[in-house]
């Protein structure tokens, strides 16, 4: 098999980097808010993977170095190889560059205007709903699985450590790989 | 903002594209499970590119914004010095040698992920993904008590997104359409 090879049709990939574009724009507050609504498409509307391998290409872009955003070209690779690699993630990042670039210079002189502050506060609860939506999808297959009671105990040890300390959050996804490993996941 | 101030010492900057490239190569190359605070400590306590108040400024807009927060504040930055060719220079850096990584990870794990200890160690840092991720939610969620619609009314959004995208999975463009037009035009009106 062909390194470009794709699993999916020239229609499909176009499909998958049309969704990648609009979620784009919609990724206030992080590329990681978007995640849910990637996994509804992805897993759940078209099966190109499973529920397990989209938690496992959070979990990959989460354990290398570099910009969470990652986990999008991950999820790419995931469902049509390098191609969908480059869907995913030129479709990501091209619209929110753009805007931003153009955003910046007008934004930054209005800072302080109503529209804006208005437009900050009320959009500042949907980011923190979402974010606890992405947390809640992530970790529902581990919590399904046979081995609950380990994966919610390094959920809730992971919570209290970051809530409590300044670790960095690497020595953590360090106990997490060993504890997995062992077994107890 | 201290640029008129009598005595004031000239600011660092970034001296080139490539000093800007490999600032942001660096940076983001020390940051697992996320780059914001790796970017923090780089560009204003050991560069001293950026102020304190410059850079939460700066992450401010970043997140207003649609798109990767870090992606965005990579393209501020580097536009601030460079313009375009800054922004992409800054933006490079980031995201290049780190998705070269993740790509060689990522088919290594196609390679390996029928070995049980590399499958179970990917499932614990998976769990612990989506800690960090609810942490980060729970540490955020205390800004809400200050927020202009009042702590009671961002909570109750909050908890309608929550339940809209995770119970009902609703697609995100209609519920950031429909409860972040009212969520706005509440906060304008509740903005002096």
């Amino acid at each position: 098999m062909s390194v470009f090879h794709s699993a999916l049709s020239s229609a499909d990939l176009l499909g998958l980097f049309a969704h990648f574009l609009v979620l784009s724009l919609l990724a206030v507050g992080g590329a990681i808010t978007t995640a849910p609504d990637m996994h509804r498409f992805v897993v759940g509307e078209h099966h190109w993977i499973t529920d397990a391998q989209f938690s496992a290409s959070i979990a990959i872009a989460q354990a290398a170095p570099g910009p969470n955003v990652l986990f999008v070209a991950v999820i790419g690779w995931n469902v049509a190889g390098p191609l969908g690699a480059l869907a995913t993630m030129s479709g990501t990042l091209l619209p929110s560059t753009m805007l931003t670039l153009f955003a910046t210079r007008w934004g930054s002189r209005r800072s302080e205007t109503r529209g804006m502050r208005a437009f900050t506060a009320g959009l500042a609860p949907l980011t923190i709903g979402l974010l606890v939506a992405t947390g809640w999808l992530l970790a529902r297959p581990y919590v399904d699985g046979s081995r609950a009671i380990g994966a919610l105990a390094l959920m809730a040890i992971s919570i209290a450590v970051m809530m409590r300390t300044r670790a960095s959050p690497m020595w953590l996804v360090g106990l997490g790989a060993v504890v997995g490993a062992l077994g107890w996941i | 903002m201290s640029e008129g101030e009598p005595g004031a010492v000239p600011r660092p900057r970034p001296a080139s594209l490539a000093d800007l490239y490999f600032t942001f190569n660096r940076l983001a190359l020390q940051g697992f499970g996320g780059v914001l605070a790796v970017a923090q400590h780089e560009l204003v306590e050991r560069k001293g590119w950026l102020t304190r108040a410059e850079f939460v400024e700066m992450l401010a807009l970043s997140q207003v914004l649609p798109g990767p927060n870090v992606v965005n504040l990579a393209l501020m930055f580097g536009d601030r010095f460079f313009g375009l060719r800054g922004a992409l220079a800054a933006v490079g850096g980031m995201l290049v040698v780190p998705l070269v990584i993740v790509m060689a990870l990522t088919a290594a794990y196609a390679q390996f992920s029928h070995v049980p200890m590399v499958a179970g160690a990917l499932r614990g840092m998976g769990a612990v993904a989506a800690g960090l991720i609810l942490a980060t939610a729970a540490k955020l969620a205390g800004s809400l008590r200050t927020s202009r619609l009042g702590a009671p009314l961002a909570g109750a959004f909050a908890l309608a997104t929550f339940a809209t995208i995770a119970l009902l999975r609703w697609p995100l463009v209609g519920v950031i359409a429909g409860l972040g037009s009212v969520a706005v035009a509440l906060a304008w009106w509740r903005t002096p």
